[in-house]
């Protein structure tokens, strides 16, 4: 079989798993986030929280125990990392400096999983376990909970009740996530990702030299890395590392599993507001943008363009033997298109157009298919914006789903995408402006810039991948970094819960010869030009400068 | 609860917090991944959880899936072993070191040592650097030699650096520098090339580059010269993984180092050439992943039945 049509096979059998994978997984969420029942377990854990699942929320009292439950786990984080070396399991490593502890703790917490430590030298294996996987679960299960919240804003009228955030949290994580990773885990330790609590030991190699060994609770953490979207790798080399991710066919599920969420969702979605239809068109959308991204992407990287590249014969450098190019291409598209930001090879050595496309994907603000809960709002917000735009084109009045966008809701929604942007741009620019940013560049001239662009653009959208190239250990790093990803995560979740209770207490406008069917292919052509559009109009210009001055000459 | 009914809000809110938070703690954080431990001590699981590791007559010499140096203690292949793809992770496969080198594809101007005989320490201190083109190259020159083929690459010099013009003059309307008044060889130091691999460009003699010199205001040129455009030397023998760890090397650079291994062990090549079939996975189901040959593994089956005597 040739290289292209195994590339091909390879990712149109994703595409199946996926399609098969939305109405079953879609369906079954649907009914934990709206089933009534609890289950004994789960009346045991409401008990120890101490909450009354059955109280609903208004927007604001959600907004409120998201924020809470955010702000508890990264002084919770701080502090484990900060004091590992009185722990158990601390492998002998002390505690990590301040900068990059706080760094990090944000960066679990909003679903980032940006690395700016090494795992295998930094953590212990008790703080990666029961710390910062622990974070991998919550923060996914967080949006999971905030998308959720907003689909009922548009199913419900007439009430200030989103449901009750802990319920959700709580649902999330021991319905969805955990029974999915568990499964997940084990299928990735018969592939041969490790599971055990060994300190690094030192053996004799064949040739008598000395290697030391590494060990860890690898495969749980691994599986809920991408489930969850998070992306943060027990070791420093992420998924190309053979124990995170040892066979051709365990990238594959890596793979799948970081899309199978965000892509269901929108089933739940469907089935929440009594269309399925409407499903079916936003995953449409979601599957456009990714198809024709991942096609990009793969094309650039095994025509392997660029003056290395081209000396080696292929754009080989950073990329692993049992994957190759064309599977570690999608992997890359997948990971940034989904917000999960694993990588199983290194981006910074890609090829300057295919290094772009991760760039662009992350940029649309992930939403094809986007993180867990994050893909799914965003999306619902572009969908928003397209009606609005419509609207204004044709005279039609403004509505989506039976509720009119109007002033409050576009101000919401409009808001909604420029604050990553602005921390891109600002965050990029602040770094770029002296000595404290220039100095993290591994890489020089339009590379180097795009090692800063990528960092921010990843930080802002909760992506976590990265140009592995900057030094990013740095206190300005840690710090700018750290701001961008609370800011690209919590500003837009509380104008998503508070666009939520502006909808749930309208009523419903019944469908008249003036509404847009949003369910067609044209509207969901539409929401793809207003996506691509926005993107090319805010971020063109530093793209310019960066990866395509480096690549087109 | 009366104490929580009595307090603010929002002190009852960051109480539940912290509840959820150790509650959850417990339970994805302790619970769920000692569970999967568990499990993964059934056997069929418990090797491949512990790190699939190899034991040859009671020492255990590896990880199957985490590569390693086969080199003499001066980093020199060992000619009866099979060599593994270039590694950044720490010296060489250190696992405690993972990673990729993540320079970029327009990586092209190495930045020369102040004294051409201590390149090496200027390395180790980040005041020199090799760009990614010259590190491919050069490998591919080594692996050449090694081999007794046609190490040569596209923008490589005979010398096996980065074959990279610094074209310094008046810049033109488009940019380009078309009449230079000065071309340098940056990648070419000085006292280490007896003379450029260009005698002379756009009518200008080409000189070697010198420490310090700033040659990054030219217009910068990578010269392809007339390599084969698949040039002998596989891709994955010149560049190194993202892990560091790459335990597989393709068949197409396996096959390479057949005959070279052979000699070395005094045995046929098509021996050597029969073991490396043996020990060669093809693409799951056909279509997932690239053909491969572990490395390890088939250096230990090598040992076993053509033990080396050397």
């Amino acid at each position: 079989m040739s290289t292209t049509t195994a590339a091909i096979l390879f990712t149109g059998s994703l595409v199946i798993a996926l399609a098969v994978a939305y109405r079953p997984l879609g369906d079954y969420m649907y009914r934990v986030y709206t089933g009534t029942g609890q289950s004994r377990a789960e009346r045991g854990v409401y008990r120890l929280i101490g909450i009354r699942p059955d109280a609903q929320q208004t927007w604001s009292a959600y907004a409120r125990s998201v924020l809470a439950f955010s702000v508890v786990s990264v002084l919770f984080l701080y502090g484990f990392q900060r004091l590992q070396e009185h722990l158990p399991l601390s492998l002998g490593f002390g505690p990590v400096v301040p900068h990059q502890a706080w760094n990090t703790a944000i960066s679990f917490v909003t679903n980032t999983n940006w690395q700016s430590y090494s795992g295998e030298s930094t953590m212990g294996h008790l703080v990666q376990m029961a710390g910062l996987a622990v974070q991998n679960f919550a923060s996914a299960a967080v949006g999971m909970a905030v998308a959720i919240a907003l689909v009922r804003g548009f199913a419900r009228r007439k009430t200030e009740h989103l449901g009750n955030f802990w319920v959700d949290l709580i649902r999330g994580i021991l319905r969805i996530l955990l029974p999915l990773a568990f499964v997940g885990a084990l299928a990735l330790i018969a592939g041969g990702a490790v599971q055990n609590f060994h300190d690094p030991y030192p053996l004799q190699t064949l040739a008598g030299a000395r290697q030391v060994m590494t060990g860890g609770p690898v495969a749980s953490q691994e599986v809920i890395k991408q489930l969850g979207t998070n992306g943060g790798g027990f070791y420093n080399a992420n998924s190309a590392h053979p124990f995170e991710n040892p066979t051709p066919w365990t990238n594959w599920l890596q793979i799948f599993l970081m899309l199978v969420i965000s892509v269901s969702l929108p089933r739940t979605f469907g089935r929440m507001v009594g269309s399925d239809r409407q499903g079916y068109a936003i995953v449409s959308v979601m599957a456009t943008l990714a198809i024709v991204s991942l096609t990009l992407i793969t094309v650039f990287q095994m025509s392997h363009h660029g003056t290395v590249p081209t000396a080696v014969g292929a754009a080989a450098e950073g990329v692993e033997t049992r994957f190759g190019v064309p599977n570690s291409a999608t992997f890359a598209g997948a990971t940034t298109l989904s917000s999960t930001g694993a990588a199983d090879s290194a981006h910074d050595s890609y090829t300057s157009l295919g290094g772009m496309i991760g760039m662009f994907n992350m940029m649309l603000g992930e939403v094809a298919p986007g993180g867990t809960g994050s893909g799914l709002y965003g999306m619902l917000v572009l969908a928003m914006i397209t009606v609005f735009v419509a609207g204004l084109m044709v005279g039609r009045t403004p509505e989506y789903l039976g509720k009119k966008i109007g002033s409050r809701e576009i101000k919401f929604a409009a808001s909604y995408f420029l604050i990553t942007p602005i921390c891109v741009l600002v965050g990029t620019a602040v770094a770029m402006a002296g000595d404290w940013g220039r100095r993290g560049m591994l890489n020089t001239g339009p590379h180097g810039l795009s090692e800063v662009l990528y960092a921010f653009t990843s930080a802002s959208n909760n992506n976590g991948s990265a140009f592995g190239g900057l030094r990013a250990n740095t206190p300005f790093y840690d710090t700018a970094l750290g701001l961008a990803m609370a800011i690209g995560r919590f500003l837009p979740m509380i104008l998503i819960l508070a666009l939520a209770g502006s909808l749930a207490r309208q009523g419903r406008i019944p469908v008249s010869e003036g509404t847009l069917p949003t369910y067609r292919p044209q509207f969901v052509g539409m929401v793809v030009g207003v996506a691509v559009i926005l993107v090319a109009l805010t971020f063109l210009p530093a793209l310019a400068l960066g990866p395509l001055a480096e690549g087109i000459r | 609860m009366p104490l929580m009914t009595r307090a603010p809000a929002w002190v009852v809110q960051h109480l539940a917090a912290v509840r959820a938070l150790l509650v959850l703690t417990a339970i994805t954080g302790v619970i769920y991944p000692v569970v999967v431990w568990g499990v993964a001590l059934l056997p069929g699981l418990h090797n491949r959880a512990e790190g699939s590791m190899v034991t040859i007559g009671g020492r255990t010499v590896g990880s199957q899936i985490i590569g390693q140096l086969f080199t003499d203690r001066n980093g020199d292949p060992l000619k009866q072993y099979f060599q593994s793809r270039p590694s950044n992770a720490g010296t060489g496969y250190d696992p405690t070191s993972t990673g990729a080198g993540n320079l970029g594809p327009e990586d092209i101007v190495d930045t020369l040592p102040e004294d051409p005989a201590k390149k090496a320490v200027a390395i180790a201190a980040h005041k020199a650097r090799d760009s990614l083109l010259t590190q491919v190259c050069t490998r591919s020159k080594a692996v050449g030699a090694l081999e007794g083929v046609d190490g040569s690459r596209p923008f490589c010099t005979p010398g096996g650096v980065g074959a990279v013009l610094s074209l310094i003059g008046p810049r033109d309307r488009t940019g380009h520098v078309t009449r230079p008044t000065r071309v340098v060889s940056v990648n070419e130091q000085c006292g280490i090339v007896a003379r450029p691999f260009l005698t002379t460009y756009a009518g200008r003699p080409v000189e070697c580059a010198r420490y310090g010199g700033d040659y990054l205001v030219g217009e910068i040129v990578p010269i392809r010269g007339d390599a084969p455009a698949t040039p002998a030397v596989p891709a994955d023998a010149v560049t190194a993984s993202g892990s560091g760890l790459d335990p597989h090397i393709s068949p197409a650079y396996a096959r390479l180092q057949a005959p070279r291994v052979a000699r070395a062990r005094g045995i046929p090549t098509d021996a050597v050439l029969k073991a490396i079939t043996a020990n060669e996975d093809g693409r799951v189901l056909g279509f997932i992943g690239e053909p491969r040959v572990d490395v390890l593994r088939l250096n230990i089956d090598l040992d076993k039945r053509y033990p080396f005597r050397g």
